[in-house]
């Protein structure tokens, strides 16, 4: 058997010039080596599109979807609202209190992570991540502006004529275009799209929205168009934090070496076979690190430079289809595989694994709790907080008074009456200030729609029995016409 | 100290060492990018824009002040500015509303509440406490006993000129000290403390003269305080018969009320606040205790 060994080294750095010679004249600052992706098509490139499609669609589009909730709530469908401070998802609204359920999609997107990551590594890095995705579309508009690697290389290895200056203004000018409209795109989520897009047009936008589109326009040209696999190998995070969590089992876009070692063209494979030698798959032209968009050559093995996009897959397929081989050279698949057939042992993908297990439950766990917590979730509030100097006060016939700030909590879309009671001592008595008297001792008092009203509420009472020096109290606010209620509670102290 | 041992490839990593060791602790050259080096450089030539446009260098008097000017004393300002420009219109409303109206009006109540509050807690705190709720010789507001009276208009009326203060519309009346000034004589006193007692539901001595006491009473205060020790509003003299007591009630309180007097102190307000700040600390002192 010959010995194969996976070198996960020297792909470690990912992209760059040839190790540097060891030496005090070595470099202590590496100059960028370019990279030219070339177009492939395949399956993960047709999955690469969709995602880019649908993703970019919903950004791009969804500030302009309308849901209605009435006249006295904005009809976006999603709407960021800062100055009121609301939240607005469809059949959702969170206010600033509610804070917890961005805790819960935190967490949620946290476990979705992690769940990918454990079961094909970076599917996050290869299909979904911004970078990723208006990368790739950066890319597609420069081989549509400046045509595919070999025309991009050969233009760069001469000095520029007057075509390749114009094919690349144009590059960048749809860069800057897209760009731009990327930063657009961001401030329609702030406040009322179809408004706001007319006040950019005249000039009349606040200048905070030109700002942010300015802001987003540089760093979406900067980061899709110039700096691309740069921001994956120095600027990000992830790539560190996946190769923590991530174990042998994950599936990882492999080459196989068991199937593709030893490498070399197809002459030279047939001469080696023809002497009775091992000749591996791999004819050695290249193509996967042609199409690799961050310049890695997937042969060396999983790296920090290989975002797991799939393409080199597809290139490789469209290579092995042509010499008549059987596709999945480069699969995804596990370094453990490749030991298995090495030993000739069937081969084993185990997707349900303890932490697979542990990610989806805790998925389901904060889902669950999060849906339970919306279905639940009482467009009524009401919340109390007791005075502290004085806690409680003498009146002039020997009566006990105490007072309190009462909030009443309107989530609704229209005025609400509600009818506040209280009760506690005996013979308690509830005013509050700006409230109307009723039967039965309650206190009619409206609140605005989607609104909160804080209020000045007494309670008046004789004095406890004996030595009694507080009793609890309970708050009530019933919904004059829904009947929904919500209850406080609190004390009624002695002085 | 610094070995150079000339730089060779690190066996677990297959990088190539600087050559430069720290007892024993070698360097790995992995080099940065470039662009790296680039952007180090800008940031140390946008800081040198910030000398330039903010406030940076102390000189001997004063400081370099920047080509912008900018200082923050004057975005303070600016805030301020924005912050009334944001009340502006309900503070107009409110300035030219009557405060009775301005009371029964949602939107104006919960203004002024929120307006009064703060003007209360910088303004009327030090004395009636933070809640309204006063202390011996400052009148609690949250209780429902009022010495120049409960109404809107009457607290409105005590807030803008004060008690007992040089405003010539301040509120004016006193509890003459009867045995310093020779109106009573000093053994009449416990007499007529008996008698007090006795009408506001106080223990009694068992050997009082509550007879000679309501002579000492009708003659001397009934005038202020009514001949059933109710008080009388006009005057600021307190109920007696009620259990709220600013100054104290037993018998050494008393006796020290009755030899030297009292008279407390509220300044005028109508020369340090604007009108319609009073008009929103009447309605928030009025809500204090739910109005009277
Ligand atoms: S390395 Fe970072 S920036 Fe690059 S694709 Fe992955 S998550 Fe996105
Ligand atoms: S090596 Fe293959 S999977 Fe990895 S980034 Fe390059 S093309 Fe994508």
């Amino acid at each position: 058997m010959t010995a194969i060994v996976v070198d996960h080294r020297k792909g470690k750095a990912g992209p760059g010039p040839a190790e540097p010679p060891p030496g005090d004249d070595a470099p202590l600052y590496e100059a960028r080596r370019k990279i030219y992706p070339q177009s492939v098509s395949g399956t993960y490139r047709r999955v690469r599109w969709i995602v880019l499609l649908v993703t970019l669609g919903i950004y791009y589009l969804l500030p302009f979807v309308r849901w209605n909730r009435g006249p006295n709530a904005p009809d976006q469908a999603v709407l960021i609202d800062l100055p009121a401070r609301r939240f607005y998802f469809f059949f959702i609204e969170i206010w600033p209190q509610e804070i917890y359920f961005f805790t819960g999609l935190l967490i949620l997107a946290a476990m979705a992570l992690f769940l990918m990551n454990a079961l094909a590594g970076r599917v996050w890095c290869g299909y979904l991540c911004p970078q990723t995705v208006w990368t790739d579309l950066f890319l597609a508009i420069e081989r549509l502006c400046e045509g595919d690697r070999r025309e991009r290389m050969l233009r760069d290895s001469h000095p520029l004529n007057a075509e390749g200056v114009a094919r690349k203004s144009a590059k960048h000018l749809l860069w800057l275009i897209t760009a731009w409209w990327t930063g657009g795109a961001w401030v329609l989520y702030f406040a009322d799209a179809p408004t706001l897009v007319v006040e950019l047009a005249t000039g009349e936008a606040p200048l905070i929205a030109y700002g942010a589109i300015a802001t987003l326009t540089f760093t979406t040209y900067s980061l899709a168009g110039l700096m691309r696999e740069q921001v994956c190998l120095y600027m990000c995070p992830w790539p560190r934090i996946q190769a923590a969590l991530t174990d042998e089992d994950a599936l990882n876009v492999t080459y196989r070496v068991d199937r593709g070692e030893p490498r070399g063209s197809l002459k030279k494979a047939a001469a080696l076979r023809a002497a009775g030698e091992p000749a591996g798959d791999c004819i050695d032209c290249g193509q996967c690190v042609a199409v690799c968009p961050t310049g890695v050559d997937i042969r060396d093995g999983a790296s920090l430079g290989c975002i797991q996009c799939g393409l080199c897959i597809d290139a490789c397929d469209t290579v092995m289809r042509r010499v008549g081989q059987p596709e999945r050279l480069i699969a995804y698949d596990t370094d453990l595989n490749i030991q298995r057939r090495l030993r000739g042992e069937p081969e084993q993908v185990r997707l349900v694994r303890p932490r697979t297990i542990l990610y989806s439950a805790i998925i389901l766990l904060v889902g669950g709790i999060m849906v339970y917590a919306l279905a639940v979730r009482s467009p009524v509030g009401i919340a109390v907080q007791h005075d502290r100097n004085p806690v409680a006060v003498t009146l002039s016939n020997g009566d006990i008074r105490n007072g309190y700030a009462l909030r009443l909590v309107n989530k609704a879309a229209v005025e609400t009456t509600f009818l506040v009671t209280v009760a506690g001592p005996a013979d308690a008595r509830l005013d509050i200030v700006g409230g109307t008297a009723e039967a039965g001792g309650a206190v009619s008092v409206t609140v605005g729609p989607d609104q909160t009203r804080e209020l000045r509420a007494l309670v008046t009472a004789t004095p406890l029995p004996g030595k009694e020096t507080s009793v609890p109290v309970a708050f009530r606010a019933i919904d004059a016409v829904t009947g929904i209620t919500a209850t406080v509670d609190d004390t009624f102290r002695m002085p | 100290m610094v070995d150079h041992t000339g730089p060779e490839i690190d066996a677990a990593t297959g990088v190539s060492t600087t050559g430069h060791e720290w007892d024993g602790i070698r360097e790995l050259n992995n080099p940065l990018p470039r662009w790296w080096l680039w952007i180090f450089y800008a940031c140390i030539v946008w800081s040198v824009g910030y000398w330039v446009v903010y406030p940076s260098w102390p000189l001997v008097s004063g400081y370099a002040g920047g080509v912008l000017g900018w200082s923050s004393r004057e975005s303070v300002d600016v805030a301020l500015a924005a912050l009334q420009a944001q009340r502006g219109a309900t503070l107009q409303r409110l300035a030219e509303t009557p405060v009775e109206q301005a009371n029964a009006d949602p939107a104006l109540l919960a203004f002024s509440q929120a307006l009064g509050r703060a003007a209360f807690a910088n303004n009327c705190a030090p004395c009636h406490g933070a809640g309204g709720g006063g202390a011996r010789g400052y009148p609690n507001l949250v209780d429902d006993e009022w010495l120049w009276g409960g109404s809107l208009a009457q607290i409105q009326q005590t807030v803008t000129h004060g008690v007992r203060n040089a405003d010539p519309d301040s509120r004016q009346g006193e509890m003459p000290a009867f045995v310093r000034d020779g109106l009573l004589p000093a053994e009449e006193v416990p007499i007529v403390i008996e008698y007090v007692r006795q009408i506001a539901g106080l223990d009694v001595l068992p050997d009082a003269d509550l007879a000679k006491g309501k002579e000492i009473f009708e003659a001397n205060c009934a005038s202020c305080h009514g001949a059933e020790g109710h008080g009388n509003q006009e005057l600021g003299s307190p109920s007696l018969v009620d259990p709220i007591w600013l100054y104290g009630y037993d018998r050494k309180d008393m006796t020290e009320t009755i030899r030297n007097g009292r008279g407390g102190v509220m300044p005028t307000w109508v020369e340090r606040l604007d009108p319609t700040t009073i008009k929103a600390l009447t309605i928030y002192v009025h809500a204090l205790g739910g109005g009277a």
